[in-house]
């Protein structure tokens, strides 16, 4: 079956340093990649250049079948056929739990207002937080508005979902209420490339692993893999210190 | 030697008349410049942010040249430099329909627009880049982003600073005295001048200033209360 999402020979420099060194890699259709690697390595880059929010100075990627560093490209179809989870969530702090997630649907697709608020409704539902629908971003707590971001990018139907550490910025409490949302998208069949440092879910849910450092690609294998007998020096030193706490 | 407070003056003879004319093109003068100044603000504020380079420096020529040249200058300019280079069909059109008021307003307008558009642009700038990116990211077009995400938040955060500049731009209104538009002070000089009672013109005059800026000031602060964003609200104070 052809890739959901291949770098092929990807290079990418912000000024003179070089951030991504010749990434070649393929992510198949409903499969769920976990990239990890020490701070800096070049891991949001990666999935950021999936979306198109950053561009490469050499190399192809081809997403669904499109080549994405065309010139022809269109960001628009790109973009709605993948979605983003950050960090820090980036709700619109000036729109309710419901309008967030209406908004795309509506300006990007001119969904009917009813249409989209079934969506939305919907999704929430699927999230776990059903009567959140009218609060604010303000009056959520982050693992809520980390789920209501999730949901807003699954409104569009996207065919790949990016996370970029999307429990990094939450309290421990909250850190699995996330963390079950994205298992169940990845048991629905969503094609999926996490950067994350919860070894646990990576294990538990992820296909395959990648270790990134200094740019590259040191090293992918499956988690029982990975875990039990990482191969290279730098993927051994990383995981002692992230699982030694 | 004391003086005689004659407050009749004020409203013997035409003086209420041409307060109130004064008032009233006040008004006029500076709620027209104040739409094309927050129009132009918020074009060229936005625009000084965008990933375009060359619409990035299209904004900062217009902001660093107009707010540099004094307020004075640019009526004197939009008076008597810009009407000979028009036609001379509209030049005539122009000085029989009140050019001196097309000019103030333009002045006005377009200095305050440049002063405006960098508190647009800080308001802007702070806002994380990730909303940006979060809002291109799903698919809305960067003017999209602008429109339903970016300047609906900086337009909220920034309603003290405008509400300043806003004060700003209708005490300079009376700097339109000096191309003859008969605005309040201006008519506040007249009635001095026929009455030969500077005080009580000048206290009149003072005292609608006054008046205007307060309210105005009322009116910007309910409007920030009434959209305020939640979570954002306890930066307003004890007012709400
Ligand atoms: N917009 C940018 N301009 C310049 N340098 C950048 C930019 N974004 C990232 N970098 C640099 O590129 C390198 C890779 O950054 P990246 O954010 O991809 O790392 P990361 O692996 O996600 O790190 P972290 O775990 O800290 O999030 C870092 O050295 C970073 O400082
Ligand atoms: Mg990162």
């Amino acid at each position: 079956m052809a890739a959901a999402i291949e770098f092929r020979q990807v290079n990418k420099w912000f000024g003179k340093l070089h951030v991504l060194v010749d990434v070649t890699l393929g992510v198949a259709p409903g499969e769920v990649v976990v990239v990890c690697g020490p701070s800096g390595s070049g891991k949001s880059t990666l999935i950021r250049c999936v979306n198109a929010l950053e561009r490469i100075q050499s190399g192809e990627i081809v997403v669904l079948g499109d080549s994405i560093t065309s010139p022809r490209m269109n960001l628009t179809r790109l973009r709605t056929q993948v979605g983003m989870v950050f960090q820090s969530f980036n709700l619109f702090p000036h729109m309710t739990a419901l309008e967030n997630i209406m908004l795309a649907p509506m300006k990007v697709r001119n969904a009917p207002r009813e249409d989209a608020e079934k969506t939305a409704r919907a999704l929430l539902l699927r999230v776990g937080i059903p009567d959140k629908a009218g609060n604010y971003p303000a009056n959520l707590s982050g693992g809520q508005q980390q789920r209501v971001a999730i949901a807003r990018a699954l409104a569009m139907q996207p065919k790949i979902m990016l996370f970029d550490e999307p429990t990094s910025a939450l309290d421990p409490e909250m850190i699995n209420e996330v963390l079950e949302v994205m298992t169940d998208l990845a048991k629905s069949g969503m094609t999926m490339m996490v950067v994350t440092h919860e070894m646990g879910f990576a294990r538990r849910v992820a296909h395959r692993v990648i270790f990134m450092d200094g740019g590259q690609v040191i090293e992918e294998a499956d988690p029982e893999t990975f875990f039990a007998s990482p191969k290279s020096d730098r993927s051994r030193q990383f995981l002692s210190k992230i699982l030694s706490h | 030697m004391s003086y005689q407070f004659k407050w009749s003056v004020l409203w013997s003879g035409q003086s209420g008349y041409w307060l109130l004319q004064g008032l009233i093109t006040t008004l006029e003068l500076s709620a027209l410049a104040w739409l094309l100044a927050v129009a132009l603000g918020i074009l060229s504020g936005a625009l000084r942010t965008v990933p375009f380079r060359p619409l990035r420096a299209a904004a900062t020529f217009y902001v660093e040249f107009f707010r540099n040249v004094p307020l004075l200058v640019w009526m004197f300019f939009w008076y008597f430099g810009v009407p000979p280079l028009l036609p001379r069909g509209v030049q005539d059109w122009l000085f029989d329909h009140g050019a001196e008021f097309w000019a103030g307003m333009f002045a006005l307008g377009v200095y305050h627009g440049a002063r405006m558009s960098e508190v647009i642009r800080s308001g802007i700038q702070s806002i994380p880049r990730t909303q940006f990116e979060a809002s291109v990211a799903m698919g809305l077009s960067v003017w999209q982003a602008y429109r339903l995400v970016i300047l609906p938040i900086a337009l909220r955060l920034i309603v003290p600073p405008i509400t300043n500049e806003s004060l700003n731009l209708l005490k300079n209104s009376s700097v339109a005295l000096t191309i003859s538009v008969a605005e309040l002070t201006f008519q506040t000089r007249q009635i001095e001048t026929y009455t030969a009672r500077a005080i009580e013109a000048l206290t009149a005059g003072t005292l609608i200033y006054l008046v205007l800026c307060v309210s105005i000031a009322w009116v910007m602060s309910s409007l920030e209360r009434r959209y305020a964003i939640p979570g954002l609200i306890a930066r307003v104070g004890g007012a709400g």
